[in-house]
C-alpha cells in the first residue's frame, strides 16, 4: 500500500482513528456540561452561550480547538516531525522568558498576555517536548537501558520541567515526570520506576501519617509503621520476581508478619510499646538472611534486594529528618501544603473537604444537570478548573462520574493500542508520551479531588475550564492521530 | 540477533504492565467513588435534605494595647441585617420600616441598590445580601423579636472596633469594608468582609484578622435548618486574631495631642536604644471612634473635606525642610570627611558672604569653633563647611563626586528613603543628588549653588519621623534601629528589621562632639528654655524658611544626655522660631515621659501652649448618640 504525498489528504480521513475522535468528542461534550454546571448562577437562566460567561467562553475554546485539530490533520506529519527540534527549542526560550513577562496570578508567574488573551506556555510545551524526545529517540536509535541514552532523554525532559518550576507552577512541572513511563516502555529498567514509585510512597505515607498514632495510648506512629511494613513487603515482592527460589521469600514474609502480629497484639492488649522496634528487628533479620542467601546461592541479586531495603529505610528516615529538622518552618509548610497535608482551612485542606462533601452528596444518580448546590453556591474553590470533577460527581452522581473515568480509561488503552501499531519509532514513542501525559493528569487531578493524591493544581483534560489547557491537549492528541493516519506509509 | 529480538519481546510485554497500571488506577478511583457516593453514612441522610448552608463565622480581631498594657482598641458586637431576596415575600413593609427606624422610601432605595448588579456585582437572589450594617445590640433586639414576621431576613453577628481613648487615630488606623484590589489579591476575603485600611490595622492586618471559620448546616427543601452536617465534623471554628502591643505611651500621646491643639504639625518621640516610637502626633487629628458605626461614611467625608487635612499623618507623610536641626548631620559629615576638626573655626559676620552670595545669620561671636557654632546655630559656619567640602578638588575630582559622597552620608543617616516604619503610606523625603542638580541646572552648578542644603533649606526635605530618628541616632552616638510602633506581636517574633542596628558612616567620637554642641544649645544657646535641673537635655532648634508663609518652628532633642530615654522631634507649621513652639513643647514632652508626669509649673505651661492657636481648632469627636 504505497501512497504518493498528493493522495495523502484523502487517505487521512479514511485511515483516521475515528474511535479516539469519538472518545475525544464525548469527553469534550461532558466537559462542557460540567463547566456549565460549575460556573452557572441560579439566575443566569440558560445563557450558556453568552460569551460573558465561562460556559460561553468554553464554547469558544472548544470551537478553536476543533479548528486547530483540522489544521493539524491537514498538515503533513513529516513536516511536523521535521520541525520537532525547532518547536522544542522555541518552547524552551518562551518558557525561559515567561516569568519576566508574566503578571502574577495568585503567586504563579506562568501566564503571559498576547493581546487580550492570557496564555500559559507550560500547557503547550508538553507537546513540544514529546515531539523532540520522540524524534531524538527515533533518529539516534536510543535505548533506555543504556545509561548514556537514558541520561540524554532525561535531560530533554527535565529542562522544561526546571523552567516551569521557576514559574512557580510546580504542578505543571511534575507532569513531565510522566515521560518516565514512556521510557519504561522503551527499556528503562523496571527497578528505576519501581524505586521511584516506592520513594514517593514512603515519603507521602511517612509524612502524612507521621504524627498519627496507630491507636490511642501507643507510642507507635502509623506512618513509620506502614512504611516499614511496605519495605518488608516490597522486598518480598522483589525476591519473588527476581530470584528463582520461592521458599525463602515466603519464609521472610511469614516470619515477618508473625512477628508484626505478635507485636501489634502486645501493643494493643498488653503493654503499649513502639512497634517500630520489632520491625527494625525484622529488617535486621531479613538483611542477615539475604546476606546468607547470596553467599549460599552465589547470587548477587539477594545482595541487591538487601541494598534496596537498607536504602529504603535510610531514605525514609533521612527524608523525615530533612523535613522536620533541616528545613525552615515556612519551607516545611510549603511542602506539607503541596502534599495536601496541611489542613489550612482556606488552603489545600479546605478544598479537599469541600470536594468530598460535594461528591458525596451526588449519590447514585446525582442531582441532575445544573442542580448541584455545593458547586453552585461556590463552596468548592477552583470549581470549574482544577476541581471540576466535583461538579461531575455532584450533578451526575456515581453513574456519571464512573462513566467519565471509564471513558478516560478507554482513551488511554486506545492510545496504547495506537502507539503500538506505529511502524516507525517516532510515532511509537510519541504515542506513549501522549498516553503517559493523559494518564498522569487523570491520575493526579481525579485523585486529588477524591482525596487520594496530594493537591497538585493541574487540569483534568477536556473538562477543566481554560483555553490553554484545552488547546494543549488537543494539539497533543491530534498530532498523534495525524501520525497514525499515515501508518500505512512504509518509507519515511 | 536472537537476544535482541528476545529483548524486544520482553519490552513488548511492558504494554500490558502500563495498561494494567492505568486500569488499576481507574478501578481504585471508581471504588473510592463508590464508597464516597453510595456507602458513606450521610448518603441516606442526604436523601431528604437537599442543600447545605455554609455559614461563615467571623473571628474576633486582635486587641491593641499600649506599651504599659493599657487597652487601646477592643471589639464590640454589632449586627448586620441580611436579606435573601428569593425568600422574602408577603412582608409588611411598613412594619419592618417602623421596627428598624427607616422610611419606606429608604427601604425601597436599599432594595433597588441590592438588586442593581452594577453596584452589587455579587448579587444573587438565593444568597444573603447585606441590608443594613453595624446595628448595636439595642437596635437589633426589637428587630429580632419580630423576625419571624419577616421571612428572608437574617441577622449576622459581627464585631466592630471600639476605642478606649480618643487619641492616636493615625497610628491605630481603622477597619473598613474590603475593596476590589484586596479582593483580587487575597483569596481570604469575600465581598463585605472587613479589612484594616489605615495605620497598624492595615500593616498588621494578617496578625489581627485571625482566620474565618465555617459551619456547614443541613437545610431541607423548604430552607429550614436541620442542624449541623455530620454533627459538625466538617465545621471549622474561627481562630481569633492575635493581639498587638504598641510601643506608644498613651499618656505621652495624649499630652502631645493636647499641646498641638490648634496647630498644624507633628511630634514624634523615639526610644533611641530600641527604635520604639513612644508617641506619634499629627495635628490636626480626630477621634478614632469616628471611624466606626454607621456614621463612618459621613465622618470620613467631613474629615476629607477639611482643608487642614486631619486625615494626613504628617509624622510620616509630611515632607518639610528640616531647617537648622539638619546642621548636626552636616557637622558629623564634615568631621568624618576631615573637612573640619572640632577646633576648626570659621568667621561669621551676620552671615556667610562670598562672591556676592549672602546667607544671613544672627549676632554672635566670630570666628567660632564647632561646639558653639551648633549651640548658636550659626549659618555661616556650616556654609563654610559645605563650601570647603565641595570645593576640595584634591579629595573629590568633581563637584558631582563630592555631592555623591555627601549624599551617601545622608542616606546612611536614614534620609532620602523610607525608613521602613510599620505603618502604611510613609514618604521618603528628598535628599538631592548630583543628577538632580545636573538636571535642574543643566550641569552648571557648584558648591555655592547648593549651599543652602548645609542649613537644611533648599531642596532638602525630611519627614518629622526622619528628624526624630536623627535625634535618636545622635543619642545612640552613631546608630539607629528602624523606628516602629509595634513592640510585641502575640505568638510571633518582631521582624529583624526592627531589632537590627543600622550604623551610619560616622564614627562614635564625632557624635560625642555633636552631642556637646547640642548640650551647649540647651545650656546657653537657642534651646535655653528646655534646660532643667532634673536631667541633662540636649537639643537643636530649627527655623525652617517657608516661602509660602510664616516660618516653621522645629525642635529636635533627646534626654538624658547619658543613657538617653527619649529622642524627639517637634514640628509646628508656621510656628516662627524654633524657640517659639518647638522648644517648650519638646521640653514638656520629655518631662512627661522621663518623670511620668508634669510638675505643677509645667502643667501651667502646658495649659498655656495648648491654648495658643495658629489655626481654628476643630474638635473632631464621635457623635455620642450612636455609641
Amino acid at each position: 500500500m504505497s501512497q504518493t504525498p498528493t493522495s495523502n489528504s484523502k487517505s487521512v480521513w479514511r485511515s483516521l482513528d475515528w474511535f479516539t475522535i469519538l472518545l475525544y468528542g464525548a469527553l469534550l461534550a461532558m466537559g462542557w456540561m460540567s463547566v456549565c454546571g460549575a460556573s452557572y448562577d441560579f439566575d443566569q437562566a440558560g445563557n450558556f452561550f453568552d460569551f460573558g460567561t465561562r460556559s460561553g467562553m468554553q464554547i469558544v475554546w472548544i470551537g478553536t480547538s476543533l479548528v486547530l485539530a483540522s489544521v493539524i490533520l491537514a498538515t503533513d506529519d513529516r513536516l511536523i516531525e521535521s520541525f520537532s527540534y525547532l518547536i522544542y527549542i522555541g518552547f524552551l526560550v518562551v518558557l525561559f522568558i515567561t516569568p519576566f513577562l508574566a503578571h502574577d496570578i495568585k503567586g504563579s508567574l506562568s501566564w503571559i498576555k498576547v493581546g487580550s488573551l492570557s496564555i500559559q506556555p507550560a500547557e503547550f510545551a508538553k507537546f513540544g517536548t514529546a515531539l523532540c524526545v520522540s524524534k531524538v529517540i527515533a533518529a539516534f536509535d536510543l535505548r533506555m537501558d543504556r545509561f548514556r541514552d537514558f541520561v540524554v532523554c532525561s535531560v530533554l525532559v527535565l529542562a522544561p520541567m526546571v523552567l516551569i518550576v521557576l514559574q512557580k507552577e510546580t504542578g505543571s512541572a511534575l507532569v513531565y515526570l510522566s515521560f518516565f513511563l514512556m521510557m519504561y516502555r522503551y527499556g528503562m529498567p523496571g527497578s528505576i520506576l519501581f524505586t521511584a514509585v516506592a520513594a514517593v510512597v514512603y515519603f507521602v505515607v511517612g509524612i502524612r501519617y507521621a504524627d498519627v498514632p496507630l491507636w490511642e495510648d501507643t507510642p507507635t506512629r502509623l506512618g513509620e509503621c506502614c512504611v516499614l511494613l511496605l519495605i518488608h513487603l516490597f522486598s518480598v515482592g522483589l525476591m519473588l520476581v527476581y530470584t528463582a527460589l520461592r521458599m525463602p521469600a515466603f519464609k521472610v514474609l511469614a516470619y515477618g508478619l508473625l512477628a508484626l502480629l505478635l507485636a501489634v497484639g502486645t501493643d494493643r492488649y498488653a503493654l503499649p510499646f513502639d512497634i517500630a522496634y520489632v520491625q527494625w528487628g525484622v529488617m535486621a533479620g531479613m538483611m542477615l538472611y539475604l546476606l546468607y542467601l547470596s553467599l549460599r546461592e552465589r547470587l548477587l541479586r539477594y545482595l541487591y534486594i538487601a541494598f534496596f531495603a537498607i536504602g529504603s529505610v535510610g531514605f525514609f528516615y533521612s527524608a523525615n529528618h530533612v523535613l522536620t529538622e533541616v528545613l525552615e518552618p515556612h519551607q516545611q509548610m510549603r511542602i506539607r501544603v503541596l502534599l495536601g497535608l496541611e489542613d489550612d482551612p482556606r488552603g489545600a485542606g479546605y478544598n479537599v473537604i469541600q470536594a468530598k462533601i460535594a461528591i458525596g452528596s451526588g449519590g447514585l444518580e446525582g442531582k441532575g444537570f445544573l442542580n448541584g448546590t455545593q458547586t453552585k453556591l461556590k463552596y468548592v474553590p477552583e470549581q470549574d478548573t482544577d476541581f471540576i470533577f466535583c461538579t461531575v460527581g455532584e450533578e451526575e452522581g456515581f453513574i456519571g462520574s464512573a462513566t467519565v473515568l471509564l471513558l478516560f480509561l478507554l482513551l488511554i488503552l486506545r492510545l496504547i493500542h495506537v502507539a503500538e501499531r506505529q511502524p516507525h519509532a517516532f510515532g511509537r514513542v510519541y504515542g506513549y508520551c501522549v498516553m503517559s501525559i493523559f494518564l498522569f493528569h487523570v491520575f493526579i487531578n481525579v485523585g486529588m479531588v477524591l482525596g487520594l493524591t496530594p493537591v497538585i493544581g493541574i487540569p483534568l483534560p477536556f473538562f477543566s475550564y481554560g483555553g490553554s489547557s484545552l488547546w494543549g491537549f488537543t494539539i497533543l492528541l491530534f498530532i498523534l492521530l495525524r501520525i497514525d493516519a499515515s501508518r500505512g506509509r512504509l518509507s519515511r | 540477533m536472537k537476544e535482541a529480538s528476545q529483548k524486544h519481546y520482553q519490552l513488548q510485554k511492558r504494554k500490558y504492565v502500563i495498561g494494567g497500571i492505568a486500569t488499576i488506577i481507574i478501578l481504585v478511583y471508581i471504588a473510592r467513588l463508590f464508597f464516597l457516593q453510595l456507602m458513606s453514612e450521610d448518603f441516606k441522610q442526604n436523601a431528604d435534605s437537599n442543600a447545605f448552608l455554609k455559614r461563615v463565622q467571623f473571628p474576633a480581631r486582635g486587641t491593641i494595647v499600649d506599651r504599659n498594657g493599657k487597652l487601646l482598641v477592643y471589639n464590640q458586637p454589632a449586627y448586620d441585617i441580611m436579606v435573601v431576596m428569593a425568600e422574602q415575600a408577603g412582608i409588611d413593609t411598613a412594619d419592618i420600616c417602623r421596627t428598624l427606624g427607616i422610611t419606606p422610601a429608604q427601604y425601597e432605595r436599599r432594595m433597588t441598590e441590592i438588586k442593581d448588579r452594577r453596584r452589587n456585582p455579587g448579587y444573587s437572589p438565593y444568597t444573603q445580601q447585606l441590608f443594613m450594617n453595624q446595628l448595636s445590640a439595642d437596635e437589633i433586639s426589637s428587630f429580632q423579636e419580630k423576625m419571624f414576621l419577616f421571612p428572608g431576613f437574617y441577622v449576622q453577628k459581627r464585631t466592630i472596633r471600639q476605642y478606649q481613648y480618643p487619641y492616636a487615630a493615625h497610628v491605630l488606623g481603622d477597619v473598613g469594608e474590603v475593596g476590589p484590589e484586596d479582593l483580587e489579591n487575597d483569596d481570604y476575603y469575600r465581598r463585605g468582609d472587613y479589612i484594616g485600611t489605615q495605620g497598624v490595622e492595615r500593616s498588621y492586618e494578617k496578625v489581627l484578622r485571625g482566620v474565618k471559620g465555617t459551619e456547614i448546616m443541613l437545610r431541607d427543601a423548604r430552607g429550614r435548618i436541620k442542624g449541623h452536617y455530620q454533627n459538625g465534623k466538617f465545621d471549622q471554628p474561627p481562630v481569633p486574631g492575635r493581639n498587638l502591643t504598641l510601643s506608644l505611651d498613651v499618656e505621652l500621646q495624649a499630652l502631645g495631642e493636647r499641646l498641638m491643639t490648634g496647630k498644624k504639625g507633628s511630634i514624634v518621640a523615639i526610644e533611641p536604644a530600641t527604635g520604639e516610637v513612644l508617641c506619634m502626633v499629627s495635628s490636626p487629628t480626630y477621634d478614632p471612634r469616628m471611624t466606626v458605626g454607621r456614621q463612618r461614611g459621613k465622618n470620613h467625608l467631613l474629615l476629607s473635606r477639611d482643608p487642614d487635612k486631619p486625615l494626613l499623618n504628617r509624622a510620616i507623610m509630611g515632607q518639610y525642610p528640616p531647617g537648622s536641626t539638619f546642621k548636626t548631620s552636616q557637622a558629623l559629615t564634615f568631621l568624618q570627611e576631615h573637612v573640619i576638626t572640632p577646633s576648626t573655626a570659621y568667621p561669621c559676620s551676620h552671615g556667610f558672604h562670598f562672591r556676592g552670595l549672602t546667607v544671613g545669620c544672627h549676632g554672635h561671636g566670630s570666628p567660632l569653633p564647632l561646639v558653639p557654632a551648633i549651640g548658636t546655630s550659626c549659618n555661616g559656619y556650616f556654609c563654610w563647611g559645605l563650601y570647603n567640602m565641595f570645593g576640595n578638588r584634591k579629595k573629590y575630582p568633581t563637584v558631582s563626586d563630592a555631592m555623591t559622597r555627601w549624599k551617601d552620608y545622608m542616606v546612611s543617616m536614614g534620609f532620602g528613603y523610607k525608613l521602613g516604619i510599620d505603618l502604611p503610606g510613609e514618604k521618603r523625603g528628598l535628599i538631592p543628588n548630583a543628577e538632580f542638580y545636573n538636571n535642574a541646572y543643566r550641569g552648571s552648578w557648584n558648591a555655592l549653588t547648593v549651599i543652602s542644603i548645609s542649613i537644611g533649606q533648599g531642596e532638602v526635605n525630611l519627614t518629622p519621623l526622619q528628624i526624630a530618628n536623627l535625634g535618636a541616632t545622635i543619642a545612640n552616638r552613631g546608630y539607629y534601629v528602624v523606628p516602629h510602633v509595634v513592640k510585641d506581636i502575640q505568638g510571633e517574633q518582631l521582624d529583624t528589621l526592627y531589632t537590627r542596628k543600622h550604623r551610619t558612616m560616622v564614627d562614635r567620637v564625632h557624635y560625642e562632639t555633636v552631642v556637646q554642641g547640642m548640650r551647649r544649645a540647651v545650656l546657653d544657646g537657642t534651646c535655653r528654655r528646655a534646660n532643667t535641673p532634673m536631667y541633662e537635655v540636649c537639643g537643636k532648634t530649627g527655623t525652617a524658611q517657608n516661602p509660602h508663609g510664616q516660618d516653621h518652628s522645629v525642635f529636635m532633642g533627646f534626654a538624658p544626655m547619658e543613657h538617653p530615654q527619649i529622642a524627639i522631634c517637634v514640628y509646628v507649621e508656621n510656628g516662627l522660631w524654633g524657640a517659639t513652639y518647638g522648644v517648650p513643647i519638646g521640653a514638656l514632652m520629655m518631662e512627661q515621659y522621663i518623670n511620668g508626669k508634669l510638675s505643677p509649673e509645667s502643667e501651667e505651661q502646658a495649659k498655656i501652649y495648648s491654648g495658643k492657636y495658629l489655626i481654628t481648632p476643630i474638635h473632631y469627636v464621635a457623635n455620642p448618640n450612636i455609641q
